[in-house]
């Protein structure tokens, strides 16, 4: 497979995920925010800002000062409407049309144009028009059938893996996000909204047997080996996908270095207690999204050497 | 019954492919006509609507300077008698056949300019002559792997050659995903006629391209060489790639080493045998051609020459598109195949030669200025339309230059009938019908790319100029009533047209 189309689809996974998780992460938001009038909104803003890796520098050159009352509708602009805004749903869904149209002859057609009718409201303006929460949950109804189409039409070759690598190393780092803005969050019941979010609240009710408490919730995102959207699950699916590429029976320690760096996290993250874990979730979860970054680095220089590389805006490695 | 094509007005000596002068319907548009006189006007106007959105749905799209437009596709098919075609065929098997050799023997002996047939200076002084290419023999001996040889119907529904492309046509997209969207669009229509499939190219291409490779190969890889997402024609790389299951390559992801060809690959360089390139000579290799591009991968001229890899069509190819060469195509075939042309030119002045220029000159508000070497349409002066500047100008460009020019008489091109803002009319059109050459056979694709003028009266038809396009019909099977009936019988065993995917 040519470097550059493996590149382009490993950034299809990412983007689709994203633009996923983004609207996953802002619906959780908007609803605290709506639901409990004690909740100091600018401050929600900012760490929302921030968690999703917006400088503040980008947020001034966009007219939104992150030190001053930043508002939601702020916040939704930068990260859901605005397609200058690298970070918004819009530019992120604009970028993965990029990324297949690039790839297109590779792409198979239902893929093709699940991406495409996608991306269509976005120049025609019909996608700015739609309010939220209709938009949140619009946008995860096109990412699960896109994502349901690459795995109803794909044969499992080397682009379905860096489909895979994409979405789970993606998936990973954004729901490290949702993790720390929820711990963040002062609201009552926000590990509640991030479980719904996550479209994990009728598993964890079932697993947990009712009961309900912050921990379980946080032990439920990042360590169920089961759940599909949690932190542990994702990391392992990105490391399936990387033994797959490689092609080599595993013997003796781990010669690729994103394999290696994803597997000592998930490898951390599964045998550190959760009392140490949770004590300190927002600095454990930037750590997490250095390690995604520091992957697709070292999946970059692997695999995608010779053609030009895209840069992701956020956490740097 | 509706009345769709009451009021349906041809205008001026053009010849109606659907009507004739008095009105009545030509034989191939029997079942068609009958078939929509079962429509309202809104329900076509439905289904126009949907044929619209579906191409924009899908991407079927052209860029004209970076914006992406979806092409406009008419919902009125064009349909062209078994017999017509059959003869067209022929003469574009002949046809290519002659340039083919015309262009071995200019890259090589030069017979033709000794023989008296085709001064030299023709071809050396043709912008698309390169010398680079003077020495690459291919493979098989093909240079036109594919063709698009433009063909207008005259007043008098004559086909005649309008121009030869042998460079990179393209437009054989729209061919195969036009016959998948009107299969939609007009199911019952289709279902009454045979058509003869269109599918069928991107295999016959697939297999011309392998059995170009370099000998001894014994599976070789093709590839698609594509100037990228901002070209024009994007749409179509990616279909013909796709569909022939190939890598649609950019010029970044060629390297080249020690003569041969390979490209970059999430498990390193992988060698690549036969690139069908969709990227302008000039732009294929900065150690030859412009040392700024960098659409094309230095070096690849040099591996072409080294018998490493095929270059399909073949660089050099652009003299036999220089309408002036063009002009000397009938004594072409005459000298090398002993044929008389089975499909005709257009009567041409070459504003060279002194007394054919003397007579344009004097007629210049009646005649059709060509610049040689323009494509698209581009730089093309319609004498009865210009006003007494726009002639002035042409006739200082004329006399400064006049190797550069060519003048034809204002041929109306032949009209058929086109769904314009909810309403059918007669628009121009033209054919570019595709033909590949595998060594052995010159293949005809049945159909082809008819080009509709979608303005009013309007005679260029090109896509960048605001042109939309037809699907266009080869009845598998004869016309006249009786025939019809006896092949009304035999249908039932038949299916339908093939559609692509």
């Amino acid at each position: 497979m040519l470097s550059r189309i493996a590149e382009s689809l490993f950034w299809i996974g990412r983007y689709i995920e994203r633009a996923d998780d983004t609207a996953r992460i802002l619906d959780v938001q908007t609803q605290l925010l709506l639901e409990d009038a004690t909740i100091d909104e600018a401050q929600t803003c900012r760490d929302l800002l921030s968690c999703m890796g917006i400088e503040p520098a980008d947020a001034a050159e966009a007219g939104v000062d992150m030190f001053g009352a930043v508002t939601i509708d702020q916040v939704l602009r930068l990260l859901a409407y605005d397609p200058q805004s690298p970070s918004s749903i819009a530019a992120i869904i604009g970028s993965a049309r990029e990324s297949a149209r690039g790839a297109r002859e590779t792409l198979t057609v239902p893929l093709w144009e699940a991406i495409n009718t996608t991306w269509r409201p976005i120049p025609s303006g019909h996608f700015e028009a739609l309010r939220p929460p209709y938009i949140f949950s619009w946008v995860r109804e096109r990412a699960a059938l896109i994502n349901g189409t690459a795995d109803a039409t794909m044969t499992r070759d080397e682009g379905w893996q860096f489909i895979m690598l994409g979405r789970n190393i993606e998936r990973a780092d954004m729901t490290s996000r949702l993790v720390a803005t929820t711990a963040l969050s002062s609201g009552a019941g926000q590990w509640t909204s991030a479980l719904r979010a996550s479209g994990a609240y009728d598993a964890f009710l079932r697993t947990y047997r009712g009961i309900e408490t912050d921990r379980a919730a946080a032990e439920f995102l990042l360590l169920d080996r089961l759940f599909p959207r949690s932190v542990v699950f994702a990391l392992d699916r990105a490391e399936q996908a990387l033994v797959n590429l490689t092609g080599d029976p595993r013997r003796a320690g781990f010669q690729d270095e994103a394999q290696r760096l994803i597997g000592r996290t998930r490898a951390e993250l599964e045998y550190r207690s959760l009392t140490d874990l949770v004590e300190d979730l927002p600095d454990e979860m930037e750590r997490l999204q250095r390690t995604c970054a520091a992957a697709t680095d070292a999946i970059s220089r692997r695999y995608f050497a010779g053609s030009e590389a895209l840069a992701w805006k956020g956490v740097g490695a | 019954m509706s009345t769709m094509f009451e009021g349906y007005g041809t205008t001026g000596p053009a010849y109606d492919e659907m009507f004739d002068g008095g009105g009545e319907l030509r034989p191939p548009y029997l079942r068609m006509r009958d078939s929509l006189d079962k429509m309202s006007t809104p329900e076509l106007i439905s289904r126009v609507e949907a044929l619209q959105a579906s191409y924009l749905d899908q991407g079927i799209t052209f860029d004209i300077g970076g914006e992406e437009r979806a092409m406009p596709l008419d919902i009125l098919p064009r349909v062209i008698e078994m017999d017509t075609w059959t003869t067209i065929e022929k003469g574009l098997q002949q046809r290519v056949k002659a340039l083919e050799m015309l262009l071995a023997d200019v890259y090589d002996a030069g017979h033709v300019f000794e023989d008296g047939v085709l001064p030299r200076q023709v071809i050396t002084t043709s912008s698309h002559f390169h010398r680079q290419a003077a020495t690459i023999r291919p493979a098989n001996g093909v240079r036109v792997h594919v063709s698009g040889i433009d063909l207008i119907r005259d007043n008098n529904g004559e086909f005649r050659v309008l121009e030869d492309n042998v460079r990179v046509p393209s437009g054989v997209s729209y061919v195969m995903t036009s016959r998948r969207a009107i299969s939609s669009a007009l199911p019952e229509t289709i279902a009454q006629h045979r058509i003869r499939p269109v599918a069928g190219y991107p295999q016959k291409l697939l297999a011309a391209l392998r059995a170009a490779a370099p000998a001894g190969v014994a599976d070789p890889t093709v590839v698609v060489l594509t100037p990228g997402v901002y070209n024009g024609a994007y749409f179509e790389h990616t279909l013909l790639a796709r569909t022939m299951g190939v890598e649609l390559v950019e010029g970044r992801d060629l390297v080249c080493r020690r003569g041969e060809v390979m490209m970059r690959t999430t498990k390193g360089l992988a060698p690549v045998h036969v690139i069908y390139r969709r990227v302008d000579d000039e732009f294929l290799d900065p150690v030859h051609f412009r040392a700024d591009s960098m659409l094309g991968c230095p070096g690849l001229i040099d591996a072409a020459r080294a018998g490493n890899v095929t270059i399909a069509n073949a660089v050099g190819n652009g003299v036999a598109d220089d309408k002036l060469v063009y002009t000397y195509m009938p004594d072409v075939i005459r000298y090398y195949l002993d044929e008389e042309p089975v499909i005709r030119n257009v009567d041409t002045w070459r504003c060279g030669e002194s007394e054919a220029r003397e007579e344009v000159l004097d007629r210049l508000d009646e005649l059709v200025l060509k610049p040689v070497d323009g494509s698209g349409g581009k730089g093309i002066v319609i004498g009865p339309r210009a006003d007494r500047a726009e002639l002035d100008e042409l006739r200082a460009k004329i006399l400064e230059d006049p190797r550069s020019w060519i003048a034809q008489p204002v041929v109306q091109l032949s009209t058929v009938p086109t769904f314009v803002d909810g309403e059918l009319g007669p628009r121009h059109v033209d054919l570019r019908p595709f033909a590949v050459n595998d060594g052995n056979r010159v293949w005809v694709l049945p159909g082809g790319l008819t080009r509709v003028a979608l303005g009013k009266g309007e005679l260029i038809v090109n896509s960048s100029r605001g042109g939309g396009t037809k699907d266009t019909w080869v009845l598998a099977g004869p016309t006249g009533p009786e025939q019809q009936q006896q092949q009304q019988q035999q249908q039932q065993t038949h299916l339908p047209s093939g559609a692509v995917e």
